[in-house]
């Protein structure tokens, strides 16, 4: 049934219903509601949230309780996240699948709380040490920080590795109304986890491969994981890009507004499109190719210096001339803005 | 580890049996001697190609001697197939190559971290954080303490050797004072790397913790307590009694550059003068003093709201006909306003009348600081940007906002100001400002808290976006005290009414289901 919801709270309930009972995080603006909600439903359902010391602590109890094979979550930003690194990638050389949640704020160092959208680096290139990679999902409403939530849950499952939902303060602040359905979700076996039983007795949770061999061939069957994952997951949507001239990319929040200037400019007569990845990591590249196979400029919009366009340009390989738009530090662009932008672009080009 | 002591001391032999060398047992305290090791090691350990049957500790090292322990205990308390075991960074890292339980490798010091998750995921398990001084004492202060600190039902065994071993001879926490390490080349100076860290006796100052004891690997008598104290923790935690922790001062022979003999030794004379041994606590669970709440138990889909399949807060009410495409709306005033609220409530009257919605707050430090607004899209349409950056409404609860705000309203839009005059010196944008003394009407009806109700009667009335019937049954399903919803019934009528008597615009013959 519809309900007005906050995306924050969204995200916990959609946690929920993936069959996540074990919350373990640190309070942050703007992501404290996913702390706050989960606080209050998990231990009602018979699952464990607990508060720790610090995003260390957490991301490294997350750790702990994803070793066991319980589905589980952390949620923080960007400070938050960048305390969280190491763990990260502790939990990815370990194989562990969890989800964890960066609901985006202004930076860098303490910044301001305002959404941006600047952790793209730090979340989908990396961010912790050693060769890894996050399966990242970018939502862009409430309904989706509870449906790409259950996702995360999912492609972590299935490729055990860490999956990021990498929302900003705006998706995460708002309300919309929520579609909720209960239904019982299949949790794959997991037999390498370690739960104290003598069926999983003798069973190992590690990230170190001493032996360069051994590490390199760790390595290599990860690799290979990722490349399965970019073959089966990019995920997208697009809008007017059929006969589109000019193609604008933007994720997240800034995909609405995006959508909403695209609007506008068709109105005015100006062949805009709109490509929206949904899978920040792997990145949707071919259908991006494809959408931008007929267009004669692309704008990225994003609410930073320019982190996502690098994604684009390597997509685009230098067929389409790639500009970019961005704001920062808290202010976001509004549709009239983005339209201004592009008629200037266009205007540039005849 | 075989049995033949690693540290050139009779060890004590153990109690555990194999299956092969069943012996009478004997009541009481006497002990048979068994020549084999615990089944809680692995028969062959695989660190190593060569010398299957080694560990990869050096000679006269602590750790061989406290695996054994453990093993014997965990064997003895036939816990085997139940423990969890966690190994730390340094040289205990591989402690999973001899341990035959379930295993888990952590990040450096997160160890009681690691440790308390899994035992909340696995209640009832043996849960076993294993570290060094470096590890708990220093990287891992905060996640030691804090896991301590909330009684976790976990045990932690601490061995100190005062130094870092594994990557070479480096000053830990724990090295003594004028000790000399590859990083304090001239020996500690408490003036420059401070005093060695007493974990054992802080631990000991938090309330939750059961037990905590310190031992030592001096000499025989002291390695019979540190069994029985490892035993002890274990049991501790077997009885789910809560944190235990054992401080195990321990040989490191080859970064000490002393034969394992005199490293031994060196514990007795040196260490334990600085770091003594005692039993820093040890007593029984204690009922709370603290009457606790319990959280209710329910339904996934009770607590998520959806457990009924009754759609009538989602009601869709389509004899309804909006007459717009879509309305954008921005309320500002002051935190306690109930600046929010409103837009909350606007907002879930627009999905009940079947519209998309999206309701946009200002947060943080903002709203703390006195100031809040919000911003709220009624739609026909699928709602691209919530951002509102041109209302076509603006409700302002206080004149600081109007004047904020006033220059994005769109052409011909409306200002709903919240006072009794609109101030002469105000330069109006091209929008008609209606000025409604919401506060005073509030006021007089009761409570100033409701004078966001009043502003939204006067709201739903001037535009009509939405019908003053759904905003109160809103209104019943939200407010729980029936003195207020009937303030709020006051509220939202005078709104309406003072639009009725003093806006130029008259009433409007749209019934709109409120009585």
């Amino acid at each position: 049934m519809r309900q007005l919801c906050k995306g924050n709270v969204a995200l916990v309930k959609g946690a929920l219903l993936a069959g996540c009972r074990g919350y373990y995080g640190y309070p942050i603006t703007p992501a404290s509601e996913i702390a706050e909600a989960a606080a209050l439903y998990f231990p009602q359902v018979g699952g464990t949230f607990l508060q720790a010391e610090s995003e260390t602590a957490a991301i490294n109890m997350v750790y702990g309780a994803a070793a066991t094979g319980l589905r589980v979550m952390s949620a923080s930003s960007g400070p938050g996240l960048s305390l969280m690194q190491e763990g990260i990638s502790y939990l990815a050389g370990a194989e562990l699948p969890c989800v964890i949640v960066d609901v985006m704020r202004g930076g860098p160092g303490l910044g301001n709380i305002a959404p941006e959208q600047s952790d793209y680096f730090a979340m989908v290139k990396g961010g912790g040490h050693g060769n890894y990679r996050n399966l990242v999902l970018a939502p862009a409403s409430v309904q989706e920080m509870a449906d790409l939530t259950i996702l995360a849950f999912e492609l972590a499952d299935k490729y055990r590795n860490p999956a990021v939902v990498l929302a900003d303060g705006f998706v995460g602040q708002m309300m919309e109304p929520l579609d909720l359905e209960y239904r019982e979700v299949p949790q794959p076996e997991k037999p390498w986890a370690v739960k104290g039983t003598p069926e999983t007795r003798g069973n190992l949770i590690s990230s170190i491969f001493l032996e360069p061999d051994g590490l390199e061939d760790h390595e290599r069957k990860m690799e290979a994981k990722y490349l399965r994952a970019q073959e089966a997951e990019p995920r997208y949507e697009m809008s007017y890009t059929e006969d589109a001239e000019v193609l604008l990319v933007g994720y997240g929040i800034v995909a609405r507004i995006v959508h909403s200037a695209v609007e506008a400019l068709r109105r005015q007569g100006v062949k805009a499109g709109l490509f929206r990845p949904i899978t920040l990591w792997p990145y949707p590249s071919k259908a991006l190719v494809k959408a931008a196979a007929h267009v004669e400029k692309v704008l990225v919009v994003e609410l930073s210096n320019g982190q996502m366009v690098e994604d684009v340009r390597l997509a685009l390989n230098g067929k389409v001339p790639v500009e970019f738009y961005g704001r920062g530090g808290g202010n976001v662009p509004s549709v009239k803005e983005i339209q201004e932008q592009v008629l200037g672009r266009v205007a540039a080009a005849v | 580890m075989a049995n033949e002591s690693v540290i050139g001391i009779t060890v004590p032999e153990t109690t555990a049996k194999v299956e092969a060398d069943i012996a009478p047992q004997t009541d009481g305290e006497a002990y048979e001697i068994v020549r084999s090791k615990s089944t809680v090691f692995y028969d062959q350990y695989d660190r190593k190609a060569e010398g299957k049957k080694q560990t990869h500790y050096c000679p006269g090292c602590g750790h061989g001697l406290v695996h054994k322990l453990i093993a014997e205990a965990l064997q003895d308390l036939g816990e085997q197939d139940n423990t969890i075991f966690v190994s730390p960074v340094g040289c205990s890292v591989f402690a999973y190559y001899y341990f035959d339980v379930g295993n888990v490798q952590v990040a450096h010091g997160r160890a009681p971290a690691s440790a308390s998750a899994i035992k909340r995921s696995c209640p009832g398990r043996m849960v076993i954080s294993y570290q060094g001084d470096g590890d708990l004492a220093a990287i891992g202060t905060a996640e030691i303490v804090h896991a301590a600190n909330r009684g976790e039902k976990i045990t932690v065994f601490f061995v100190n050797n005062g130094i870092y071993g594994m990557t070479g001879g480096q000053m830990a926490p724990t090295t003594l004072i004028g000790q000399k390490s590859t990083t304090s080349p001239w020996g500690r100076r408490p003036s420059n790397e401070g005093y060695p860290l007493h974990m054992a006796e802080l631990l000991a100052t938090l309330e939750a913790p059961i037990y905590i004891e310190r031992v030592a690997l001096s000499d025989g008598k002291n390695i019979m307590k540190a069994r029985r104290a490892i035993r002890k923790a274990l049991e501790v935690q077997r009885d789910d009694a809560g944190f235990s922790f054992v401080e195990i001062l321990s040989p490191c022979p080859t970064i000490w550059g002393k034969g394992p003999v005199e490293a031994q030794r060196w514990i007795a004379d040196k260490i334990v003068p600085a770091f003594p041994l005692n039993v820093f606590r040890d007593h029984s669970p204690e009922p709370l003093a603290i009457k606790e709440t319990e959280p209710p138990q329910r339904s996934v889909a009770d607590v998520l709201g959806i457990a009924s399949k009754d759609v009538a807060r989602g009601v869709v009410r389509p004899e309804l006909a909006h007459r717009f495409q879509g309305v954008k709306i921005k309320i500002a005033g002051l935190g306690g306003q109930g600046v929010l609220l409103l837009g909350q409530l606007l907002t879930e009257m627009g999905m009940r009348e079947g519209l998309e919605v999206s309701w946009l707050p200002s947060y943080g430090p903002e709203m703390r600081s006195g100031s809040a607004h919000c911003h709220v899209c009624l739609s026909q349409e699928p709602i691209g940007s919530p951002v509102v950056s041109h209302p076509d409404v603006l409700v302002a609860m206080n004149e600081v906002s109007m004047r904020k705000f006033a220059h994005e309203i769109v052409h011909g839009g409306t200002i709903l100001y919240n006072g009794a005059t609109v101030p002469a010196d105000f330069a109006a944008p091209d929008a008609q400002v209606i000025a409604i003394p919401a506060s005073e009407i509030a006021d007089k009806l009761g409570s100033t808290k409701v004078a966001n109700i009043v502003m939204m009667g006067a709201l739903l009335k001037e535009t009509e976006c939405l019908a003053a019937g759904t905003a109160w049954s809103v209104l019943q399903d939200k407010v729980k005290k029936l003195d207020l919803l009937e303030l709020d019934r006051k509220a939202l009528n005078a709104g309406r009414l003072f639009i009725d008597e003093h806006a130029h615009i008259g009433a409007l013959d749209q019934p709109d289901g409120f009585t």
